[in-house]
């Protein structure tokens, strides 16, 4: 065991835990954020993404000591408001089925807008083809990162 | 028994080719001696010279190739910008991108899965604090290459990375090349052990980097 602080969502977590734990289990079991959802727990199918400094980590595989003076965002922090032009997007284009990768999703969609403002299909494609979903909403996923992509040049708001 | 006295005609006809014999080393020797060099020879001394032996090389090769075609260090080096998978080196479920320099595009990238080290487990994903594939402006082919083809492309610096042979040699330690000995659950080694592979690595480039014909 060790003595690790979790920087989640702007907030510090100071949790006594095994350091080979994955993040995940810190992040939904310790630190209480169940919008984080485990599917595989192999990396593969993209429902546990979180930011790890930025990064769209799977955070079933990530040990918590590699989040250690990181920061973590969660889809609970991705904005305060649920305003992040992604989020807005999926709203209205009313992107989820089941929706029990979405929240994987958005994490991905988030950091592909961020680092291509203006992605084409087959960026999108590169980008998101690690996240899964078993209702298939691709289609629906794609035509709202695009809507993201409109709302965050209008708003001038970033990913 | 007596010999018979040749005939005129007969010694007529050696004498002609005699004179043409004797006429014809002349200006082979004049014509030798305007190349005549008398400075001692120079010996080239360069690194790929020093020890030429092109069957040591050609045989040093053959336990190269073997090593870099195995899943474990081809699937990294693939023919596509998409890396390929176990043993039997299919396509990365997925389809991740290798990216401009090597290490993934988007919330696609090498770490976002592969750890600092392998994650237990099999199957799991392997890990190296550096994992990622060859950069978009240096891919290092190896799938679908000839032993032929993969010897000239390894030591031709405009397509390794600018690597002269001292680069090379040390290239067979560097961290990614070692994680194909420790490959994680559920995948098989290299054929040789790495050092079996560092000995004919180091080999074949100091007997010539000498290409096998085919």
């Amino acid at each position: 065991m060790a003595k690790i602080t979790l920087n989640i969502n702007k907030k510090d977590y100071p949790l006594e835990v095994d350091p080979q734990m994955p993040l995940l289990w810190a992040i939904r079991d310790l630190a209480g954020l169940k919008g984080t959802k485990y599917g595989c727990g192999v990396a593969q199918c993209g429902a546990c993404v979180v930011h790890l400094d930025g990064e769209a980590v799977r955070s079933c595989v990530t040990r918590v000591s590699r989040a250690a003076e990181k920061k973590v965002v969660t889809i609970e922090g991705l904005s305060e408001t649920n305003s992040h032009p992604v989020q807005k997007a999926w709203q209205e284009i009313d992107v989820p089925q089941c929706g029990y990768c979405h929240s994987g999703q958005i994490m991905s969609a988030a950091v592909l807008l961020r680092e291509k403002p203006n992605p084409t299909d087959q960026d999108i494609d590169d980008a998101m083809s690690g996240n899964i979903c078993r209702c298939g909403t691709y289609l629906r996923i794609r035509e709202a990162i695009h809507t993201a992509a409109e709302l965050q040049k209008k708003t001038g708001t970033k990913g | 028994m007596k010999q018979k006295p040749e005939s005129g005609a007969r010694r007529f006809v050696s004498k002609k080719v005699a004179t043409l014999l004797c006429a014809t080393i002349f200006i082979v020797a004049v014509a030798a001696s305007a190349f005549r060099n008398d400075a001692p020879p120079v010996k080239e001394i360069t690194f790929n010279t020093i020890n030429r032996d092109s069957l040591a090389s050609v045989q040093a090769f053959e336990i190269v190739y073997k090593t870099l075609m195995s899943p474990r260090c081809m699937n990294c080096h693939p023919a596509g910008d998409v890396p390929l998978q176990g043993d039997d080196s299919h396509l990365h479920a997925m389809g991740p991108r290798r990216g401009v320099d090597g290490k993934g595009v988007y919330a696609m990238k090498c770490s976002n899965c592969h750890q600092e080290t392998n994650t237990a487990g099999l199957h799991m994903p392997p890990g190296n604090p550096d994992w990622h594939l060859p950069p978009a402006s240096m891919k290092m082919v190896f799938q679908g290459k000839s032993a032929h083809e993969l010897a000239k492309q390894l030591v031709d610096k405009k397509q390794n990375g600018n690597k002269d042979m001292k680069k090379l040699i040390e290239h067979a330690d560097d961290d990614l090349v070692l994680a194909g000995w420790d490959p994680g659950e559920g995948r098989t080694l290299p054929p040789v052990t790495h050092a079996e592979f560092k000995k004919a690595w180091i080999t074949w480039l100091q007997s010539g980097a000498f290409a096998p014909k085919k």
